[in-house]
């Protein structure tokens, strides 16, 4: 299908909307009524058509408009992508890997030319053509990573692979969950987990850590991770929290279901060839409540997962203050019908809302 | 003076240890105030023959106890960033074999074993112990300023102004815990300071 791009903001007058397919698409994170952490890996090969799962870089109606919020973000801070010295391979590996599967998967949207060394990218979305020599940056505008993320929905982390562990060593990262890759570059797989509760105690990392180290060239994993944000705000940095925190206490009854977006993070993770590194791309996709609701199932589904969530959880997530709020409204989607396993919204089979 | 037991916490943060004798072609000691005290408890003559000892006095009187203990070679300067000069260099001389011995508050054994990493030292031969004083040295994450020396919380940033909460997240690179702005979602309403260890 040709993808028509939205011209929208996610910042200021919050442009922003998903169209009906965007909707439908969306990747829900609860595949049943209740959420705790779990090492909930799978293989990230392929899902059904037209699902986020699809293609290995998944490119939606928000691609031009969220490049265009991550080229601000970084004019306003540059320290938002960074690469420690050794990394420069690791960004010739992630570049390679995102224009062959960019090519691959959107041929009509992006084509690669690769004539030996020299390499010719084409990105029809974004108006680029470039000519280039692989493995030479002064071939390119800026670093590879740099310069194919600038390209790339989601933000990516790039760890070495060292003494057992992964390490931060690189990253574009504007689209965060209210985390600093300049505060966490350098740290290894634990410490930048470190302020996660409950999870350490629960093995959780001990556990992914064992798998992520293991995953080989070719068998890439994803997993979905999940928090909430007022607004369709994709730059929850804490170097901005100061500017954009008072956000969250402009919800009311009348506004929470157009302001009061699910943030979820599609990650998945690539084994890098020539560097050893892991890739770690974290899309961010953004869906209002009201919009979550027209899906019957997952109106059910989010009353009872938010209801149910243990404190400590919608603490660190940054919403307990707001979750009686949430819960008033949810209430309104949930009649007690069961819900059918699984992420994917299924309207065409899941009873349609009781109401009365 | 008795050590203090900084409470368990986060994985991010460094755990300090206490100082034990180790082979070494050369011994190099890094020390602020207090952090003199863990120096004098295992010096020993062949020890003092080989070290090198660099101390940051931040106004204490230990330097003629150190002196006394005759190192090979010593130094006494004001603050870390006065001596920063010198402990890059020696560190840039220094030879297989150094063992590094960092004593003091956290904010000196953090950034001086960031150099010693930088100039190649393997961590395995760096060793830490607390003393003194508990302060922490914070970066505020909006300016990306730090504040030395910080025992409240919340604490005022000393580059922007903004009402900080200390955190426990430790980054070794900055040798800084991080700090957070507490009035973001209610501009204005800061709660007392206390200690941070109260």
């Amino acid at each position: 299908m040709t993808i028509q791009f939205n011209d929208e903001t996610f910042r200021d007058d919050y442009s922003f909307r998903n169209s009906d397919w965007a909707i439908k698409r969306f990747p829900f994170p609860f595949h049943e009524d209740s959420y705790m952490y779990s090492v909930n890996m799978e293989q990230h090969r392929g899902g059904p058509e037209g699902s986020v799962y699809e293609k290995r870089f998944d490119v939606d109606e928000h691609y031009v408009s969220e490049m265009r919020d991550r080229a601000k973000v970084l004019d306003d801070d540059p320290l938002r992508c960074q690469s420690l010295p050794h990394m420069t391979l690791a960004g010739w590996d992630l570049l390679e890997l995102i224009m062959v599967s960019k090519s691959e998967d959107y041929p009509d949207l992006f084509e690669l030319h690769r004539d030996g060394d020299t390499w010719r990218w084409v990105n029809k979305p974004l108006g680029i053509d470039d000519t280039f020599t692989f493995l030479d940056e002064t071939t390119l505008p800026y670093g590879p990573m740099e310069y194919i993320t600038r390209q790339s929905q989601g933000d990516f982390a790039v760890l070495d692979q060292r003494e057992n562990n992964l390490w931060m060593d690189a990253g574009m990262i504007t689209t965060q969950a209210d985390w600093s890759l300049d505060f966490d570059i350098g740290m290894n797989f634990f410490e930048w987990h470190a302020p996660v509760p409950m999870a350490h105690e629960m093995g959780i990392f001990k556990r992914a850590l064992k798998f992520l180290l293991n995953i080989p060239q070719g068998a890439p994993a994803r997993r979905l991770n999940w928090t909430m944000t007022v607004n369709p705000l994709l730059d929850t940095s804490p170097e901005n929290y100061h500017k954009w925190g008072i956000q969250k206490t402009t919800l009311t009854p009348e506004n929470i279901g157009a302001k009061q977006h699910l943030r979820v993070e599609l990650q998945t993770f690539y084994r890098l060839p020539r560097s050893n590194a892991l890739a770690f791309p974290i899309r961010c996709y953004l869906c209002s409540f009201q919009d979550l609701m027209t899906m019957p199932k997952w109106g059910r589904r989010l009353h009872r997962v938010i209801k149910d969530l243990p404190d400590e959880l919608a603490t660190y997530k940054g919403f307990i203050d707001n979750r009686p709020m949430m819960l008033d409204y949810l209430a309104q989607f949930d009649d007690g019908l069961p819900t059918s396993p699984g992420i994917f919204p299924e309207p065409e089979t899941e009873p349609p809302l009781k109401t009365g | 003076m008795s050590k203090f037991e900084f409470p368990p916490s986060i994985k991010s943060r460094p755990v300090w240890g206490t100082f034990e004798e180790r082979k070494g072609s050369a011994f190099l000691f890094i020390a602020d105030a207090e952090g003199a005290d863990a120096i004098i408890d295992i010096a020993t003559p062949d020890l003092m023959a080989k070290a090198h000892i660099i101390f940051i006095n931040r106004g204490t009187d230990y330097a003629e106890k150190l002196r006394a203990l005759a190192p090979a070679q010593f130094y006494e300067g004001p603050s870390y960033d006065a001596a920063l000069s010198r402990i890059k260099r020696v560190l840039s001389d220094a030879k297989m074999g150094i063992q590094v011995y960092l004593s003091g508050t956290e904010s000196l054994m953090g950034q001086a074993a960031n150099e010693a990493t930088l100039a190649g030292v393997p961590l395995a031969s760096i060793q830490t112990e607390h003393r003194g004083s508990t302060a922490r040295r914070m970066q505020c994450v909006h300016c990306k300023g730090f504040t030395e020396d910080v025992e409240t919380d919340p604490f005022q940033c000393s580059h922007c102004g903004l009402n900080l909460f200390v955190r426990d997240h430790y980054s070794r690179r900055l040798a800084a815990y991080q700090a957070v702005c507490i009035d973001a979602e209610d501009p204005g309403n800061v709660p007392p300071s206390k200690g941070i260890y109260e």
